[in-house]
C-alpha cells in the first residue's frame, strides 16, 4: 500500500465519525491555542526586552564600581587615608566610596579590558527650551554603542566637539517644541550649579528625541563633550584640596568578547575588589521573571495537551474496535502489520495536525487582535512593544511537538490494530 | 496431471491450552491441484472453516506442514505470506465483508490498493472486474445500498481484481436466496472454466458441493473421505 493511499485512508477514516473526531480535535486545539498564545507573549516580551537592552547599553561595556562592604549594622569602617580614592558624603549620612585614577589604572590592567574611563555624572538643575521656562532635568552620559530608539533625529556623537544631547519624548512639548521633529537641531540651555554655589548655563544642541521606553530612566542623553563641559562647570571653584573622584568607571572590552571571556573579566575585576556589571546583567533578572511566568503557562498548556492525548487514545481505541473486521480483511488480503500500524499512527498524527493547525491559527489571531487592543490601550505609552510576536519557526515547532505527542498517544491503539489476527474478521459472529 | 497448489501433511490445529484445549483439526492430509474445484463439506463445528483458514495461510497449524506450490509455508516470513495472499489468493465470504460506506468500486480495488497500484490503474482494473460481474452501473453506489446478490458479485469482483490463481469461498451462497445463489454459483464455476482459477468452496450445501470436481468430507476435525485424488 502506498503512503499516499494510507494518508488518504487515514483522513477519510477520521471523517467517518465526525463528531468524535471534532471533539478530539477540540481538546488538542485548546492545548495548541494556549501554547501558541503563551509563546507569542513570551517572544513578544523578550523581543521588547532585547530592544530595550539595546537602549540600556552597549554590549562591550562593563560598569565598574567599588565593591559594597557588608558593613551594614556593624558600625563605621575605619577611615583609610586616600587609599582607594575617597568617600563622598552623599548627604544621607551614607558614605559612598569613590574611585580615582589609581582605580582606572588597576581596571585597565585587567586583561581583556581595552580602555577605562571615569563615568562623569554631572547633575544639571534645569533645562530651558524655546518657551524660556526652566524645567527640572535628569541627564546621563551617552555611551557609544548604545542603541537608543529615537522618535526623530540621530544619536549623540561622542566624537564630536559640539555639545549634543537627545531629549526624552515627553520633554519636547513641555519645554516648547511643537513636535519631536521640530526639536532636532535646536539649541537648549542647561543650568548647573558650580561647586562655589553659583548657577551657570551651558548651551547644547538637540540632535534627537528618544522614544518612550520601559527601562529608560527618563533622562536626556548627553554626548562626551557636553558631559565634560557640564562636569567642568560643576567642579568650578572647587577647593584644590578636595579630591577628584567618580562613582563609577566605564570599562570597555573588545566587541567580539565571548560570554565566557566576559565572565572571566568580571571575576578578575571582582577579585580586585570591584563590582562589575554589564547591561545584560542588569536586565537579566527581568528576563528571568518573564521566562518563569511563560514556563508556568507553558506547563499548563502541556497539561492540557496530555489530557488531549488521552482523548486521542480513546478515539483511536474505539476506531480500532469498530474496524476490527476491516482490519482483519485488509490483513487477509495481504496488508502487513507495519502498514496497519502506520494507518492508525497517521490518523493520530492527523488529529494532532488539524488540532495544532487550527489552534495555532486561532492563537495567532487572538494574539494579533490583542496586540491591536493593547497598543491602543494599556501599552499606549510603550511604543514598539507588541504584546505577542509569532515566528513561523516557533509555530512549526509547536505543531511538530503536538503531532509528536499525538503520534505517541496513537501508538497504543495502532499497536493493538496491527496485532489483530486476520481470522478474527472472518469468524462469523 | 496439473501441479498441486496447496498440500497439507498431517496438519493439526489445537485451540486453547491444557484442559481448555480443543482439537479443531486432527492429522489432516489433503491436496488441491491447479484448476480443480474442491468442496470442503462438513457440519458446523466440523473444522471446515479452520481448514480453509490454514489453506489460505491466514493461520498457522499447531503441527504438520502446509506446502504452497513447492514451498513450505512454515518457512515463509510474514511478509512473504502477505505477498502470496495478496497476489495469488482471492477471498469470497458468506458475510461479504464489504466496507458499507464506501463505493462498490473502492471495495473492488481494495486488494489492488494494498498491492500498491496507482489510483488510476486500479480504478481501471476495478471497472473491468465490475463489468465481469455485470455491475459496472453500480460502481459509484455505496456497498450498503446494494442487494445481497449484488454485494456478493462485488465480493467476487474484488476476489478477481488481483488476478488470483486460487479463490477461497466460504459459504458463498449462504446468505442468498436460492435463485441469487445459483447466479453466484454459475459465476464462480465459469471463472474456473474460462480462466482456470482453482476454487476451494467451504459449504454444507450438498447441491453446491456436488457441482465441484471433488468433495472433501470433514467430521470432528478429521477427513472422512476425498482428501486426495
Amino acid at each position: 500500500m502506498k503512503l499516499i493511499d494510507i494518508i488518504r485512508d487515514a483522513n477519510s477514516n477520521l471523517l467517518r465519525s465526525k463528531a468524535r473526531t471534532i471533539l478530539t480535535i477540540i481538546a488538542i486545539f485548546i492545548g495548541a491555542l494556549t501554547l501558541t498564545v503563551t509563546n507569542g507573549i513570551g517572544s513578544g516580551v523578550s523581543k521588547y526586552i532585547d530592544q530595550q537592552l539595546g537602549n540600556l547599553g552597549a554590549e562591550d561595556v562593563i560598569v565598574v564600581q567599588p565593591q559594597a562592604d557588608d558593613s551594614f549594622g556593624s558600625g563605621p569602617q575605619k577611615y583609610e587615608e586616600a587609599e582607594t580614592g575617597t568617600s563622598s558624603n552623599s548627604g544621607f549620612g551614607l558614605l559612598i566610596p569613590m574611585m580615582n585614577d589609581q582605580d582606572i589604572q588597576e581596571i585597565t590592567a585587567v586583561s581583556g579590558v581595552v580602555s577605562a574611563e571615569p563615568m562623569l555624572t554631572p547633575a544639571p538643575d534645569y533645562i530651558v527650551g524655546p518657551n524660556n521656562e526652566k524645567y527640572q532635568m535628569l541627564a546621563q552620559p551617552f555611551i557609544s554603542g548604545t542603541n537608543l530608539e529615537l522618535a526623530s533625529g540621530v544619536l549623540p556623537d561622542n566624537e564630536s566637539g559640539e555639545n549634543q544631547l537627545t531629549l526624552p519624548f515627553d520633554h519636547t512639548p513641555v519645554i516648547g517644541f511643537s513636535s519631536p521633529e521640530e526639536a532636532v537641531g535646536k539649541t537648549v540651555a542647561i543650568g548647573i550649579t558650580t561647586a562655589a554655589g553659583e548657577q551657570k548655563e551651558v548651551e547644547a544642541t538637540v540632535v534627537g528625541v528618544q522614544e518612550k521606553s520601559l527601562v529608560d530612566l527618563g533622562g536626556a542623553n548627553t554626548n562626551d563633550a557636553l558631559t565634560r563641559n557640564l562636569a567642568a562647570v560643576q567642579s568650578e571653584g572647587k577647593p584644590a584640596s578636595a579630591p577628584e573622584g567618580y562613582l563609577a568607571v566605564i570599562a570597555r572590552v573588545d566587541v567580539d568578547t565571548s560570554s565566557d571571556e566576559m565572565e572571566r573579566i568580571k571575576s578578575d575585576l571582582r577579585d580586585r575588589g570591584y563590582e562589575a556589571q554589564t547591561f545584560q546583567d542588569t536586565i537579566g533578572i527581568f528576563k528571568q521573571v518573564v521566562g518563569a511566568i511563560i514556563a508556568v503557562l507553558n506547563f499548563f498548556a502541556v497539561i492540557a495537551l496530555v489530557a488531549a492525548s488521552f482523548g486521542i487514545v480513546n478515539t483511536l481505541l474505539m476506531a480500532v474496535q469498530e474496524r476490527t473486521k476491516e482490519i482483519g480483511l485488509m490483513k487477509a488480503m495481504g496488508l502487513g502489520r507495519g502498514k496497519i500500524f502506520l494507518l492508525f499512527s497517521i490518523e493520530a498524527i492527523l488529529l494532532g495536525f488539524w488540532g495544532s493547525l487550527l489552534g495555532s491559527l486561532a492563537g495567532i489571531g487572538i494574539g494579533l487582535a490583542a496586540n491591536q487592543y493593547a497598543s491602543s490601550t494599556f501599552l499606549k505609552d510603550l511604543p514598539g512593544f507588541s504584546l505577542t510576536s509569532f515566528s513561523p519557526i516557533s509555530v512549526a515547532v509547536i505543531m511538530l511537538i503536538i503531532m509528536l505527542i499525538a503520534f505517541i498517544a496513537g501508538t497504543l491503539p495502532a499497536r493493538r490494530a496491527s496485532r489483530k489476527h486476520p481470522i478474527e474478521a472472518l469468524r462469523y459472529e | 496431471m496439473p501441479a498441486q497448489v496447496v498440500t497439507t501433511e498431517n496438519v493439526t490445529k489445537i485451540y486453547g491450552k491444557k484442559e481448555a484445549a480443543f482439537t479443531a483439526l486432527d492429522g489432516v492430509n489433503i491436496e488441491i491441484r491447479a484448476g480443480e474445484t474442491v468442496a470442503i463439506v462438513g457440519k458446523s463445528g466440523s473444522g471446515k472453516s479452520t481448514l480453509m483458514h490454514l489453506l489460505a495461510l491466514l493461520d498457522r497449524p499447531t503441527s504438520g506442514s502446509i506446502q504452497i506450490g513447492s514451498k513450505d509455508a512454515s518457512k515463509l516470513s510474514a511478509k512473504q505470506l502477505d505477498m502470496i495472499r495478496n497476489k495469488t489468493f482471492g477471498f469470497v465470504f458468506q458475510q461479504f465483508f464489504l466496507n458499507g460506506n464506501d463505493t462498490a468500486l473502492n471495495n473492488v480495488t481494495l486488494p489492488l490498493k494494498i498491492a500498491g497500484m496507482s489510483k488510476k490503474a486500479r480504478n481501471q482494473r476495478g471497472m473491468e472486474m465490475l463489468e465481469a460481474v455485470e455491475l459496472e452501473d453500480k460502481a459509484e453506489s455505496k456497498a450498503n445500498d446494494l442487494s445481497g446478490g449484488q454485494k456478493q458479485r462485488v465480493v467476487i469482483a474484488r476476489a478477481l481484481a488481483n488476478n488470483p490463481k486460487l479463490i477461497f469461498a466460504d459459504e458463498p451462497t449462504g446468505n442468498l436466496d436460492t435463485k441469487t445463489g445459483k447466479i453466484i454459483e454459475n459465476l464462480l464455476f465459469n471463472l474456473n472454466k474460462k480462466k482456470g482459477i482453482t476454487l476451494v468452496i467451504v459449504t454444507h450445501d450438498t447441491d453446491l458441493a456436488a457441482r465441484c470436481h471433488r468433495q472433501i468430507f470433514i467430521e470432528d476435525g478429521r477427513i472422512v473421505r476425498g482428501g486426495k485424488r
